[in-house]
C-alpha cells in the first residue's frame, strides 16, 4: 500500500506500471477482491457519473432547499446558442459539473467523489475528456483509478469532511483528482499527473497567502493562470444567467472577516501552507544562503 | 497512517445530498430494520445534535424514512420515501432529544409493534456514509454493519462462545471480531467475520441453542444497488 505521491511512483517506476495498474493490483491485494470485481464496480460508477452529469442539463430540478436549480441548464443553453469566451468544452464541463451537484442537491444520485458535496468535479471533467479525446469505456475507467490513487493519497494524509479542512478538502481535492485524471487520459506520464494534482490543489487554497521564501512567485505565478480562467469562467455563468446568492458587498466584507480570521502564518509572512512546507523551506534557505 | 480504499475515495454511490446526514441516515435506518425486524407499524425517530437542527436540510427525515422501509443509500426511491411509507401503513415522528455522550449526529430509531411492544436502536453517522451502531435496546454495543454481523443474546452459560465460533470455523469462516457485552446473567455477542455467510448456517447456528435473540446483519458501505431486503 502506498501512503504518499512519492510511494506510489516508486511502485509503477519498479514494477514498470502506470498509475491505473499499481492502484487495481494494490486495491486487490488490501481489499481481497478480484480485479475484474474491481473494474465492473468501476463501471457502474461511471454509469451513475454519466447520468448525474447529465441529469439537470436539459430540465430545472429544484434543490431539496428551493434555493438552487436550473443552473446547468442554463449554461447548456448558453454553450450551444451564444458567444462564450472560454469556448464550448469549458462551458460544457461547468454545465456538467452543475448538473451532478444539482442532482445531489435535489436527492438524486450520485457518486460521493470524494465526498457528495464535491461529487460534480470528476464526472464533468471526465465526461468532456470522453468527447472532446474520443475516450472509450476502458479509458474512463483508467483515468478513474488514477483520480482514485490520486485521492488515496490526500485522504491519507489529510482529511475529506469540509468541517475540518474547508472546502478545499472536498472540492480542492476532487479538482485534483479530476486534474491527474485529465492528463493521464491526455497521454501525460505520472509526473505531469501529480504536477496537475498539485497545481489543482494549490489554486484551490483560496484566501491563504504563503509565497514561497516570501516572493512573489510560487505559487503565485499559478494563481494568475488558474485565476484568469476562474474569471473567465464565473463571466461565463454570469453571462449564462447564473446569480450569486449573496450580494457583491456582502461578499467582500465575508472575504475580509476569513482574511481577518487567518492566523498569520498564512498571511504573507511565507511561514505557513505551500511556503511552510520542507521543500519551501529549504528553497527558502538556499535562497538566504546565497545571498 | 489510515489506509483508504479506492472505493472510500470513488464513492460511494448514494443518494445526495450528504454523505453524513443522507446516506449515513439511511444505513443507520437500514441496518435498525434489520436488527428489529419487520412488522412494525410506527416508528418513533429521536433525533440529537446536528441531526437535529439540519434533518430537514438535508433530506434526513427522507433517508431515514427510506432506511426504515428497506431501501439502501443509493436508492432513488429515498426521495419520494415519504409517499412509500404512507402507502406501506408506516407512521412515524420526528422527535428532537439530548442523548448523553454520543457524536452530533446520532439518532434513536424506536419500532413500534401492533401488539403494543416497542424496540429501538441507536447509531451514529461518523462521516463519510460511515457509521456505527452504539445501542440496542438498551445494550451498549459498538458495530458498523460493514463486515457481515452475527448478533446474539442468552442467558448466561458455558460453552456458547465454543460452540458458536466451533459452527463459523467448521465452514470455514474466519472471526473478524468478537466481543461480548455481560449485563446481570444476559450476554449480547457480536461476532464480525471477514465473509458474507449463508443464511442456513445462520439459521443451523440460530436453531442448535435457545437464543433470546439472534440476528445476522450485513449493509457494506459500497454496495451498489437496491436492497434485496
Amino acid at each position: 500500500m502506498y501512503h504518499s505521491a512519492k510511494q506510489l511512483l516508486e511502485l509503477c517506476e519498479r514494477q514498470e506500471k502506470t498509475i491505473y495498474q499499481v492502484v487495481i493490483e494494490e486495491e486487490s491485494k488490501s481489499s481481497g477482491s478480484a480485479p475484474e470485481m474491481i473494474l465492473s464496480q468501476m463501471k457502474e460508477i461511471l454509469s451513475v457519473m454519466k447520468q448525474s452529469s447529465q441529469g439537470t442539463l436539459n430540465k430545472k430540478v429544484p434543490t431539496l432547499s428551493g434555493m438552487m436549480g436550473g443552473d446547468a441548464q442554463r449554461v447548456n443553453e448558453y454553450q450551444k446558442n451564444a458567444k462564450t469566451l472560454l469556448g464550448v468544452i469549458p462551458n460544457k464541463a461547468m454545465a456538467m459539473a452543475l448538473s451532478t451537484a444539482e442532482v445531489n442537491a435535489s436527492m438524486g444520485k450520485i457518486v460521493a467523489t470524494p465526498t457528495a458535496g464535491s461529487s460534480g468535479i470528476l464526472p464533468a471533467v471526465l465526461m468532456t475528456l470522453e468527447e472532446s479525446l474520443n475516450l472509450n469505456e476502458e479509458d474512463l475507467i483508467n483515468a478513474l483509478l488514477v483520480a482514485a490513487g490520486i485521492g488515496q493519497v490526500i485522504g491519507q494524509n489529510a482529511t475529506f469532511s469540509g468541517a475540518e479542512g474547508g472546502c478545499q478538502v472536498e472540492c480542492g481535492s476532487a479538482a485534483a483528482m479530476a486534474a491527474g485524471a485529465a492528463v493521464f487520459a491526455s497521454g501525460g506520464n505520472n509526473e505531469q499527473i501529480f504536477h496537475a494534482a498539485s497545481i489543482a490543489l494549490i489554486n484551490i487554497m483560496g484566501l491563504i497567502c504563503d509565497p514561497v521564501a516570501g516572493l512573489v512567485e510560487f505559487p503565485c505565478i499559478l494563481r494568475n493562470a488558474s485565476g484568469a480562467i476562474n474569471a473567465l469562467s464565473a463571466a461565463d455563468l454570469a453571462l449564462a444567467g447564473v446569480k450569486s446568492l449573496i450580494p457583491f458587498d456582502e461578499v467582500v466584507k465575508a472575504m475580509y472577516k476569513v482574511g481577518k480570521a487567518l492566523p498569520e502564518n498564512l498571511r504573507e509572512t511565507g511561514l505557513g501552507g505551500i511556503a511552510g512546507t520542507p521543500k519551501g523551506c529549504a528553497i527558502k534557505n538556499s535562497l538566504l544562503k546565497n545571498g | 497512517m489510515k489506509n483508504l480504499g479506492i472505493f472510500d475515495v470513488i464513492g460511494p454511490v448514494m443518494i445526495g445530498p450528504s454523505s453524513s446526514h443522507t446516506a449515513g441516515a439511511a444505513r443507520i435506518a437500514l441496518v435498525a430494520r434489520r436488527i428489529a425486524g419487520i412488522g412494525y407499524n410506527h416508528v418513533n425517530f429521536f433525533l440529537h445534535g446536528s441531526f437535529a437542527a439540519t434533518y430537514k436540510g438535508h433530506g434526513t427525515d427522507k433517508a431515514l424514512i427510506g432506511g426504515i422501509l428497506g431501501f439502501e443509500p443509493s436508492d432513488e426511491r429515498i426521495k419520494n420515501s415519504i409517499l412509500h411509507a404512507k402507502k406501506a401503513g408506516i407512521t412515524y415522528n420526528f422527535i428532537p432529544i439530548e442523548l448523553e455522550d454520543v457524536h452530533s449526529n446520532t439518532v434513536k430509531i424506536e419500532f413500534n409493534y401492533p401488539d403494543g411492544s416497542c424496540f429501538y436502536v441507536i447509531g451514529s453517522s461518523i462521516g463519510g456514509a460511515n457509521i456505527e451502531i452504539t445501542n440496542i435496546n438498551g445494550t451498549s454495543v459498538t458495530f458498523t454493519g460493514e463486515n457481515p454481523t452475527l448478533l446474539f443474546r442468552y442467558k448466561e452459560q458455558k460453552g456458547m462462545i465454543a460452540y458458536i465460533s466451533n459452527a463459523l470455523y467448521a465452514k470455514g469462516h474466519n472471526i473478524h471480531l468478537m466481543l461480548t457485552i455481560k449485563e446481570d446473567d444476559e450476554v449480547l455477542l457480536v461476532v464480525e467475520l471477514n465473509e458474507s455467510l449463508d443464511s442456513d448456517l445462520f439459521e443451523a447456528i440460530k436453531n442448535g441453542k435457545s437464543f433470546l435473540f439472534s440476528k445476522y446483519i450485513y449493509v457494506p458501505i459500497s454496495k451498489i444497488g437496491k436492497s434485496n431486503d
